[in-house]
């Protein structure tokens, strides 16, 4: 068992799997079993939603911007609230300026530039770290009752 | 009169899978000279950025050739994350199910104005 | 260093009980019999935890663990009896007045009596802390779930004709409110198979950029389904506020009165209302 601190809050995450993606395919069986963790956490169909549809952006930076990774997926609990928390990891490039990135309109893809922004408006914890040529690294958390 | 194409999605999409539905559609509704289409999300739990472009993309490849394109059956779920996401979906008329959906075509073809439908929710006015 | 002092209290056991609920019963901590099981049970796994070598030098060891489940339980349940925190605090201090005095009859020598007590401390304030802490949640699991049945019996939607429906809106809007409204308002869209939506907003004292943003919002949402979104009771002071805070509301139908709400609702409908003779 983990145990990570945070926002003063001690945060428990149990039930770790681990999720290659590599192809879009790899998708669909992601959004699936992050839909199983929120269900397990009782979530509410629109948490459920948010959640997934916040994977399915991740994801889809993942595979387009990072070439692929990792996505590891937990159920936490802080003692008051229990969750899911999923984190996007890739060897790709980075992302040169974080803050533009997360700017409402802004994309270097063909995408429609609200990936990060909105994606962080659905989720209830959200944290990015990017280092030029090593990769980057999402976080999120949605909360039951968030 | 043309004739109306109901597609209903049954599956949650993947990327690939959607640009296959929006060729597929777009050929179909050419091949029989549609006049409107009404696409059923009833079945869909999740619309990502990617899956509401290809909506949007599937509204203005329709408009091009002359048919409307109504969606049909949103979850509110859905609709509420989208809004959140910042996705508005811009061009794509939506109705709450397929009959209204079919009744919505059917006014627009009558009205027979094919500018400025853009975001023009109600019809009647 | 020292003889196990502390350790002693074991062999005292029901005299520590007897004490310790004679304080609480001076002080009315205690609503009586009910507890009196609690408090024997608190004070045999404090002893056990004593025995098992729990001691101050690290309060997290596991020999507390038995120990502080209990406690933690004890304090939640007060907290959601209504005990005040001077009474829930009392309960634990209490505890530490009675071992302390029967320490003094068990130990005269001043040095380790000190010792003695000093460790006692150290472990019973950390017990009161705990204590507070749990009382606390306590607290704020009984704040929750009133706010959760505040927002749910708030956000009534009414079915006001054919096709349409209305939610007034009560209080302020903040975003957690404006996901039940958008979500108990769409879900009525869907059940009722309404095409249009009257959101009345004459029970929100101020419209702010944050307000309006909500109501836009679930607005679009509203459109994204296939209905439209009407907004009525819009103040004439929250008309000034939205234009001088310069919030563009002119993509959204709004309306003074639920009145014309709904006569608006009835032209999109085709419907007229006319007077017999």
């Amino acid at each position: 068992m983990a145990i990570t601190k945070n926002r003063s809050m001690m945060i428990t995450a149990t039930n770790k799997v681990e999720i290659a993606i590599v192809r879009e395919q790899d998708v669909v069986p992601l959004r699936n079993r992050v839909k199983d963790y929120g269900v397990k956490a009782g979530m509410s169909i629109l948490n459920q939603t948010k959640l997934i549809t916040a994977t399915s952006e991740l994801v889809r930076n993942l595979l387009k911007y990072g070439g692929g990774g990792k996505v590891l997926v937990e159920e936490v609990n802080n003692g008051r609230d229990k969750g899911v928390r999923a984190t996007f990891i890739d060897n790709g490039p980075g992302i040169a300026d974080i803050d533009l990135a997360m700017k409402d309109g802004y994309s270097t893809g063909k995408s429609l530039g609200l990936g990060l922004p909105g994606t962080k408006r659905l989720v209830n914890e959200f944290d990015i770290k990017t280092e030029m040529g090593v990769g980057t690294t999402v976080t999120i958390i949605k909360w039951k009752n968030g | 009169m043309g004739d109306f194409l109901l597609v209903t999605i049954q599956v949650d999409l993947y990327d690939q899978l959607a640009e296959n539905l929006e060729s597929d559609l777009i050929n179909t509704i050419n091949k029989h000279n549609s006049k409107g289409v009404l696409i059923d999300i009833s079945a869909v739990s999740i619309i990502d950025s990617f899956m509401g472009r290809i909506l949007g993309n599937i509204a203005v490849m329709a408009k091009i050739l002359d048919a409307q394109t109504v969606v049909v059956g949103m979850q509110p779920a859905v609709a509420i994350t989208l809004v959140e996401l910042g996705l508005s979906l811009n061009g794509v008329i939506s109705a709450l199910n397929v009959e209204k959906g079919m009744d919505l075509l059917r006014a627009k073809m009558y009205n027979g104005d094919n500018e400025e439908q853009i975001d023009d929710d109600n019809s009647d006015q | 260093m020292q003889k196990n002092v502390l350790g002693g209290l074991k062999e005292y056991e029901s005299k520590l009980n007897t004490i310790w609920t004679q304080l609480l019963l001076e002080r009315g901590s205690t609503d009586g019999a009910t507890e009196e099981e609690e408090s024997k049970e608190f004070t045999s796994l404090f002893l056990e935890a004593i025995k098992l070598g729990g001691n101050s030098t690290d309060l997290n060891s596991q020999e507390f663990d038995k120990l502080y489940d209990l406690l933690t339980g004890i304090s939640i349940s007060r907290a959601k009896r209504g005990f005040s925190p001077r009474e829930t605090g009392q309960y634990i201090i209490s505890f530490k007045e009675a071992a302390s005095k029967i320490l003094s009859e068990i130990e005269s020598e001043p040095a380790a009596l000190y010792a003695a007590n000093l460790e006692l401390s150290t472990i019973v304030d950390n017990l009161t802390i705990m204590t507070f802490e749990s009382f606390l949640k306590g607290r704020e699991d009984v704040i929750a779930r009133q706010t959760e049945e505040i927002s749910e019996i708030s956000t009534p939607v009414i079915r006001v004709w054919e096709g349409v429906v209305a939610l007034p809106i009560i209080g302020t809007l903040d975003s957690s409110r404006t996901q039940i409204v958008m979500e108990n308002l769409l879900q009525q869209i869907v059940d009722t198979g309404s095409s249009i939506a009257i959101l009345d907003i004459s029970g929100v004292p101020a419209v702010d950029s944050l307000v309006a943003q909500h109501l836009i919002k679930t607005v679009s949402a509203t459109r994204l389904m296939g209905a439209e979104c009407i907004i009525s009771g819009i103040r004439p002071e929250i008309a000034q506020t939205v234009v001088h805070l310069g919030i563009d509301l002119t993509g959204i139908v709004t309306k003074a009165t639920l009145a014309s709400a709904l006569q608006t609702a009835f032209e999109m409908l085709q419907l007229t209302v006319v007077k017999r003779k």
